[in-house]
């Protein structure tokens, strides 16, 4: 059977695996189209919300990032950490207080908590732009994961992938959102770690990848340590060290927090923690999805340093075991004729990876030519440039099963993978956008006497349009798309995280210091990066150039969040201070929310 | 519900674990995985510095730690205060 039969049996199945459970999980009340009833367990909401967390990115791209990252492999550790330790903050900040609230959405928090319209307008306005902008990029994840694996166009795929989201999120809402992302879990999870189990049991004899990242080499018998051979494989060829220390220090632990705060303060993940019977379950289940989220996360900077470590030594084969400089590059005709070699073609014709014999003697050198002593090599020995043209991030998961010579259902199930990680959070984040719209803006303000059943159709209208909001915005992407996932982070960050915690742990913050907080933390926040990548992302207006030395202070636009929430406190905090305490009523709904008993009361509310 | 000097109690002993989880949170993620690394060179771990693993994959290990344990430190402090569901 070839390869394209084999990803079409393996993606079709997942695919018939999703439409059954949609068919099986109908909403038929608006408790279960916006929070599966109440009814979820734990462990099975720690596995949904791994897969709604986990987004195309996560799974294709962030090993890559983390392995071909110019300053060192190390320097992009605020990943893992950030994306991890966010939990922490969730389980003891938010998610038990919130599920205690037992309302719906996140905006119906802060409108209550902040007796405003207003403050649950602002939060609808942040909930919606941070949201989109996710979507966006799944969706581009989704059509992209089909024409590499299933020769379809881009916008075939997404057509596709849109149809699928659309039978299971408006038939079955948060209820069979919740379940297709327990099926979703599971196909991401194992796509992800039997690549990485072979490529680890390959390089080091550890069957768990996350021991052969501290394992031995073995090709060379583990007298030397993988990270030590990787090291100086790539130091030697003028490349940053993996484990470089990072040269801004502030900068990354900015970055880390950024990403900690806004992983927490993320609407779509929030919401997940809605779902569970209890208060109890609330705060069990945030360890559950990291447990989950961390199977991946701790397999990442394994599959990320060997996958640079196999490809380095695919192109010098002297550095399996020696230099590699000792030895000749790898030679165009080995990649034409050897068969163990032909994914590099194959990920040539994908653009993925490009190459070119710029000296034309037959082999293709790999190396840092801005490296001075490298260069210098260079020159002595007639190469004229690195022939690697090209290495994208995304290569270092999707081609790691084809550089490891597994069988063709293990590639067939890589796609699938990543189908399932850009569905989930595509459906996840659909959610958030449309019960806000239905819940926040239609029976909040709108037509706040509309029936169950009447809500519950505009719930369903919500999702479709914004379904096909996002499909359009996936089929043209406005060119911004990239960056403005650092505003949706640094936003969450800025606006909803510090709001959410301000109105648990204080009674005196109020309406008029929530509103100037969020507004505050939101303007500038986006004013900053704004500074740096133009005017709402319109290349050319941009004031300052986006450098490092150009930098405030040495803080990137990603890393801005971590300050905006900081100004959002504290302009809550003297706002609040100069203006009247919240009523009576208030006081009394933040008492009652930091005592778990008489949640599953508030549930038929 | 619970009194009011009860829930009182209840909120600062709960504030009070969720300032200790912090400080651990804090130390083993910023503190040995970034500010701390040069300091800890010299501990190695499997090939690298403690830092850079605690940075790639300890951090993350605490964490899965830190919530189960307050979890159910929690659910100790609900009972003893007779707030559970």
């Amino acid at each position: 059977m070839d390869q394209f039969t084999l990803n079409l049996i393996v993606v079709g199945a997942t695919f018939a695996l999703y439409i059954g459970i949609a068919i099986w999980a109908r909403a038929g009340s608006t408790a279960e189209f916006y929070a599966a009833g109440r009814g979820v367990n734990p462990i099975m909401n720690g596995m949904a919300t791994g897969a709604d967390w986990m987004s195309a990115a996560s799974f294709i791209s962030m090993a890559g990032i983390i392995a071909l990252a110019p300053a060192g492999g190390y320097t992009q550790s605020a990943f893992l950490m950030g994306w991890t330790g966010g939990y922490v903050l969730l389980a003891l900040l938010l998610a038990p207080y919130l599920r205690k609230f037992g309302k719906f959405t996140v905006p119906e928090f802060i409108g209550d908590r902040f007796y405003s319209g207003a403050a649950r307008l602002v939060a609808v306005i942040c909930l919606i732009v941070i949201s989109v902008t996710y979507v966006i990029g799944q969706m581009r994840g989704v059509g992209v994961t089909f024409s590499r694996f299933l020769e379809v166009s881009t916008d075939m795929g997404l057509y596709i992938g849109a149809a699928i989201v659309f039978a299971y999120a408006v038939l079955g809402g948060m209820k069979g959102i919740t379940y297709t992302q327990v099926a979703q879990y599971v196909v991401l999870i194992v796509a992800y770690t039997i690549p990485a189990i072979f490529i680890s049991l390959n390089l080091t004899g550890a069957f768990l990848p996350q021991l052969g990242l501290i394992g031995g080499y073995a090709p060379q018998g583990g007298d030397i340590s993988m990270l030590q051979k990787l090291d100086q494989v790539v130091t030697e060829l003028g490349f940053t060290a993996y484990t470089a220390d990072t040269t801004n220090m502030f900068n990354m632990v900015l970055f880390t927090m950024s990403l900690m705060i806004g992983t927490a303060g993320l609407p779509h993940v929030i919401i997940r923690f809605f779902t569970v019977p209890k208060v109890a379950d609330a705060r069990s289940s945030a360890g559950w999805a990291l447990v989950f989220i961390a199977l991946l996360y701790t397999v990442a900077p394994a599959v990320g340093s060997m996958a640079r470590l196999n490809l380095t030594t695919t192109f010098w084969p002297n550095a399996v075991a020696g230099n590699a400089l000792d030895g000749d590059a790898i030679a165009l005709a080995d990649i034409e004729s050897k068969p163990e070699l032909s994914w590099i073609n194959t990920w040539k014709e994908t653009g993925l990876l490009q190459y070119e014999d710029l000296n034309g003697d037959g082999k293709i050198q790999y190396y840092n030519d801005k490296n001075e002593a490298v260069a210098a090599i260079a020159t002595e020995r007639g190469w004229t440039g690195n022939e690697v043209t090209k290495i994208d991030n995304d290569i270092m998961v999707l081609a790691n099963p084809e550089i490891a010579s597994l069988p063709g259902w293990v590639i067939a199930l890589v796609a699938a993978g990543g189908l399932a990680a850009a569905l989930s959070t595509a459906a996840g984040l659909l959610l958030a956008i449309s019960s806000a719209i239905s819940h926040d803006l239609i029976k909040g303000s709108i037509n706040p006497n509309i029936s169950e059943k009447g809500e519950l159709l505009a719930a369903r209208i919500s999702m479709a349009a914004a379904i096909v909001v996002a499909t359009y915005l996936g089929l043209n992407p406005p060119g911004f798309a990239a960056q403005v996932v650092a505003l949706a982070f640094g936003l969450a960050a800025a606006t909803i995280f510090p709001a959410l915690m301000m109105g648990i742990f204080s009674k005196r913050i109020n309406k008029e210091g929530a509103i100037a907080g969020m507004l505050a933390g939101l303007v500038f926040t986006a004013v900053y990066i704004f500074l740096y990548l133009g005017w709402f992302f319109i290349p050319g207006t941009n004031v300052y150039e986006n450098t490092a030395a150009n930098h405030f202070f040495g803080i990137s636009p990603l890393s801005i969040g971590t300050v905006g929430a900081v100004v959002n406190f504290g302009v809550a905090y003297v706002i609040s201070s100069m203006t009247k305490e919240p009523p009576h009523e208030v006081v009394e709904l933040v008492e009652s929310i930091r005592i778990p008993k008489g949640a599953g009361a508030a549930t038929g509310h | 519900m619970a009194d009011k000097s009860s829930s009182h109690a209840y909120w600062q002993a709960n504030v009070r674990i969720i300032l200790i989880s912090l400080a651990i949170w804090f130390i083993c993620s910023f503190g040995m995985g970034i500010i701390l690394r040069p300091a800890l060179k010299g501990i190695s771990v499997g090939g690298a510095d403690l830092g850079f693993w605690m940075a790639q994959n300890g951090s993350i290990y605490v964490f899965l730690v830190l919530i189960f344990a307050y979890a159910a430190r929690m659910n100790k402090l609900d009972r003893e205060h007779g707030v559970e569901e």
